[in-house]
C-alpha cells in the first residue's frame, strides 16, 4: 500500500536532485480538435459564439475544445471521461497522433505543434512513450523484437536491443517469454509486452490510452500493481486515459474530468471525491469506493480540546467541565501528542494531589497518519473516549476525525459549508 | 442524339500510336521476347520426368500434403505421356512472366491507392475498365502494336490481370488495425518504416491472395492469347477446335486444368492459406505448435 499512497514523490534513482522543481513537463494550451473540416472551415466555425454548433452545422465534429493543462515531472496525470469525451482524443495530442486544429502543445517547454517532422519522429522515439488500448503489438513479431521495437527505429545495434529488450520484459515479469508470438500470450501479459515496448525506451514520458480497459478485473487490478511499483521506481511522467474512476482514484496523482470535449475539473483524486465540481462530476464519482479515496487529512477537523502537558490537573479537569467534554488530548510544548486525559483519571489525579498532568495520561486512543484511507481507520471510530486521532509523521497532533464527519464522507450527501 | 463518333476517335488514336510509336512498341515486345525465353529455357533445361520431380519437390515444400502432391504429379506426368510436355511449359512460362509484370505494376499500385484518395478514385474505374471490357475488343490492338506472336497475348494478359494485384494490396493495407499503426508512428517510425515493417507484412496473406488470383487470370488467358498466335496450350486447343479436332481439344483442355489446379494450389499454399486455415502470419512459422484458440485472436487485429 506505500506505493498507492505516494506513486509520485519517490525520487528516480541515479536523478539528479532538483533544487526547485524545472518546467512543467506537459503543457496543452487551449487545445481544440474539430474533426471532419478543413482549416479553413474550423478556424471559421471556432471564432462563433458557439463552437460546437457551429463546427457541427460545418458537417465536422468537435472532440475537444480549449483543453489546457499542465503536468508535473514524474505526476501520474489521469484524464477520465465517459466515451466520446475527448480523452482520447487528448492523448494523441500529446505526441501529435492527432494534430490539434487549435492551441499549443509544449514537451519540456518546446512547443511541438510548430516542430519539423524528423524532429517530431525523434521526439516521439526518444521522450514519449506510449501504450494502447487494445496493445497494438505487432502479431508478426516475437514479444523481444515487440518490445525493442521503439530502439530499431532509433537505430540501436541489434545485440544492445536485445538486451535492452530482455531488461524492459523483464521489469514486466515477461523476462522468459522473448521468443513467443503476442498470439501465444494471454490479454494480461500481452499487455505486459506493450508495456515493456514503452519502457524500453526509457521515455521521459508516458502516454496510456485506456490501457487495462480489455482485461478482466483481477489481471486489472495485477496491472495496476505492476503500473504503480514501476512508477514508484522511475517516477515517469504518465498521462493515463481511464473511464473508471476507481481506477484513476487509485493510480492518479492528478485528475482530469472531461465531457464532451472540454475540461469539467482537474484536481487531485480526493478532492473530485469531496468537492465535485458540479452534478456531471458527483454523478460520475457516486460509484466510487469513497472509503478507499478519502483520506484522514481530507476528513481532518481541529481538536476540539488540547491541554498543555505543564498544566496541573485541577485545571484540566476543570477546562474539560467548561468543555462538557470527558477527555482530552495532552500535548507536550512542541505540540506532540502525549496521550489523553479523561475525567476519571485526572480525577483521580486531584485526589492524590499529583500536580503533573504527565501521570494522568493514558493511550486511550487510536492515532492515524494524514494520508491513511478512511477504510482503514474506519473501524476504529467511536471505540475511545476521543475520536480518531491524526498524528503526523513528527509525532504533532493535526487534528481528529469525528464518527460524524466518517459517516457523512461515506454518504453520498454533500456537507454544507464545505 | 449527339452522335461522339467514338468509335473514329478511339481508331484515330490507335492508328496514330502504330504510326508514330511503333519504336516504343518494338522495344517492348524485344523485351517481353527475352523475358520469355529466359524463362522457357530454365524451365526446359531438364527432361520432362525431371521436372516433374522437381515441380512436385516445390508443391509438397509449399503445401505440406503428401497426398495433393501425388495427384498432381499424376497430372503432370499425363501431360506428358498425351504429348504435351513443351506447350505445357510454354504456357506455364507466359503464365509466370505475365504474372510477374502483373504484380510488379500492380502492387506499388496498390500501395499508391492505400494512402492516396486521389489514386483510389482515378484506379477504380480504370481497373472496373480493365476487368469488364471484353478482351478481344483490347486483343484486336495489341495485334496491330505487336504483331502477330506471343507479345500481344502477354500484353492482353497483363492488362487483364492487374486488377486483384492492386485491389487486394490496398485492401490489405487498409485492413491493418488503426492502432498498430498508430503504434509504430507512435515510436517516431517514418511513413515508408511503418510499411515495410508493419503494413506490408501484415498485409501480406491479403496480398498473397492477389498473387494466387493474378496467377488465375492470366492463366485464364491462355486459350485467347493462342488465338492471336501465341505458343502453348492455347495455340493447341485453338488449333484443335479449328479444325475439329475432338480428342486433340480434350487433350489441351486437360492440359489447361493439370497446370490450372498446380498453379492454384501452390500459389495459395505459399499465401498461408494451404489448408483452409486464416491466413495468420505467425502460425505458418509456429507450425508444429498448439494452434491458438479462436478467442485469442479475436484481439489480434488482423486475424482474417
Amino acid at each position: 500500500m506505500t506505493a498507492v499512497e505516494a506513486p509520485g514523490r519517490v525520487a528516480r534513482p541515479g536523478a539528479a536532485p532538483e533544487a526547485a522543481p524545472r518546467a512543467p513537463a506537459v503543457v496543452g494550451r487551449n487545445l481544440t480538435k474539430a474533426y471532419g473540416l478543413s482549416a479553413r472551415q474550423a478556424a471559421r466555425a471556432l471564432g462563433r459564439p458557439d463552437p460546437e454548433k457551429a463546427v457541427a452545422d460545418e458537417g465536422g465534429f468537435l472532440a475537444a475544445h480549449d483543453v489546457s493543462f499542465s503536468i508535473r515531472r514524474g505526476e501520474m496525470f489521469v484524464v477520465m471521461g465517459l466515451s466520446g469525451s475527448g480523452k482520447s482524443t487528448v492523448l494523441r495530442m500529446v505526441n501529435l497522433l492527432n494534430e490539434p486544429t487549435a492551441g499549443r502543445l509544449e514537451i519540456e517547454g518546446e512547443d511541438i505543434t510548430q516542430v519539423s517532422e524528423a524532429r517530431l519522429r525523434e521526439l516521439r522515439n526518444q521522450k514519449i512513450g506510449m501504450v494502447f488500448q487494445h496493445f497494438s503489438l505487432f502479431p508478426h513479431r516475437t514479444v523481444r523484437d515487440n518490445a525493442a521495437y521503439g530502439l530499431k527505429v532509433r537505430g540501436v545495434a541489434k545485440a544492445e536491443r536485445r538486451e535492452r529488450a530482455d531488461a524492459a520484459l523483464h521489469r514486466v515479469g515477461l523476462g522468459d517469454r522473448g521468443d513467443k508470438y503476442p498470439h501465444e500470450l494471454s490479454g494480461g501479459m500481452r499487455q505486459r509486452v506493450g508495456l515493456a515496448r514503452a519502457l524500453a525506451v526509457d521515455p521521459p514520458i508516458l502516454l496510456m490510452d485506456e490501457p487495462f480497459s480489455a482485461l478482466d478485473p483481477l489481471i486489472r487490478r495485477d496491472m495496476q500493481d505492476l503500473l504503480l511499483q514501476l512508477q514508484a521506481e522511475d517516477a515517469r511522467t504518465t498521462v493515463f486515459v481511464t473511464h473508471d474512476l476507481n481506477e484513476a482514484m487509485r493510480i492518479g496523482d492528478q485528475i482530469m474530468v472531461m465531457r464532451q470535449g472540454r475540461v469539467v475539473q482537474c484536481a487531485p483524486g480526493p478532492e473530485i471525491v469531496a468537492h465535485p465540481a458540479d452534478g456531471y462530476v458527483s454523478e460520475f464519482v457516486a460509484d466510487v469506493d469513497r472509503a478507499r479515496v478519502l483520506t484522514a487529512h481530507d476528513l481532518l477537523r481541529p481538536a476540539l480540546l488540547t491541554l498543555p502537558v505543564r498544566e496541573d490537573p485541577g485545571t484540566a479537569l476543570r477546562r474539560l467541565g467548561e468543555n462538557e467534554a470527558t477527555g482530552a488530548f495532552v500535548i507536550d510544548r512542541d505540540e506532540r501528542l502525549l496521550g489523553v486525559a479523561t475525567d476519571g483519571r485526572l480525577l483521580e489525579a486531584v485526589r492524590r494531589g499529583d500536580p503533573d498532568l504527565a501521570r494522568a495520561i493514558g493511550q486511550e486512543y487510536h492515532a492515524v497518519e494524514p494520508g491513511t484511507v478512511v477504510g482503514d481507520f474506519m473501524h476504529l471510530a467511536g471505540r475511545q473516549v476521543v475520536p480518531v486521532t491524526v498524528v503526523d509523521e513528527q509525532g504533532r497532533l493535526t487534528g481528529v476525525v469525528p464518527r460524524a464527519a466518517i459517516l457523512s464522507s461515506l454518504s453520498h450527501v454533500r456537507e454544507a459549508g464545505r | 442524339m449527339i452522335d461522339l463518333r467514338i468509335g473514329e476517335r478511339g481508331e484515330d488514336v490507335i492508328g496514330y500510336m502504330t504510326d508514330h510509336l511503333g519504336g516504343l512498341f518494338d522495344a517492348v515486345k524485344e523485351v517481353l521476347n527475352f523475358c520469355l525465353r529466359s524463362v522457357y529455357d530454365v524451365l526446359t533445361t531438364l527432361t520432362p520426368v525431371a521436372m516433374v520431380v522437381v515441380l512436385c519437390l516445390v508443391a509438397l515444400a509449399a503445401t505440406r500434403r503428401i497426398g495433393l502432391t501425388l495427384v498432381l504429379g499424376a497430372g503432370l506426368l499425363l501431360i506428358q505421356s498425351m504429348d504435351l510436355w513443351t506447350e505445357t511449359m510454354q504456357t506455364m512460362t507466359s503464365v509466370i512472366v505475365a504474372a510477374f509484370l502483373a504484380l510488379l505494376i500492380g502492387i506499388p499500385l496498390g500501395v499508391w491507392s492505400a494512402f492516396s484518395p486521389v489514386a483510389r478514385a482515378v484506379l477504380r474505374p480504370v481497373l472496373d475498365l480493365m476487368q469488364t471490357l471484353p478482351v478481344f475488343v483490347y486483343l484486336l490492338p495489341t495485334i496491330l502494336f505487336f504483331g502477330v506472336g506471343d507479345a500481344p497475348g502477354l500484353v492482353a494478359t497483363v492488362v487483364f490481370s492487374i486488377p486483384p494485384a492492386v485491389r487486394l494490396t490496398q485492401l490489405g493495407i487498409n485492413q491493418v488495425d488503426q492502432e498498430t499503426v498508430e503504434a509504430s508512428r507512435a515510436f517516431g517510425a517514418s511513413r515508408r518504416e511503418t510499411l515495410r515493417e508493419v503494413q506490408l507484412p501484415l498485409a501480406l496473406p491479403s496480398i498473397m491472395t492477389g498473387v494466387n488470383q493474378v496467377i488465375m487470370l492470366a492463366l485464364s488467358m491462355v486459350v485467347v492469347a493462342g488465338l492471336v498466335g501465341g505458343s502453348g496450350l492455347g495455340g493447341v486447343v485453338v488449333n484443335a477446335v479449328q479444325g475439329l479436332q475432338i480428342g486433340a481439344s480434350i487433350e489441351g483442355g486437360l492440359a489447361v486444368v493439370v497446370i490450372a489446379i498446380y498453379l492454384d494450389r501452390v500459389s495459395a499454399a505459399l499465401g498461408g492459406q494451404g489448408r483452409g486455415n486464416p491466413a495468420w502470419w505467425p502460425q505458418r512459422r509456429a507450425r508444429g505448435a498448439v494452434a491458438p484458440a479462436r478467442a485469442d485472436e479475436s484481439a489480434l487485429p488482423n486475424a482474417a
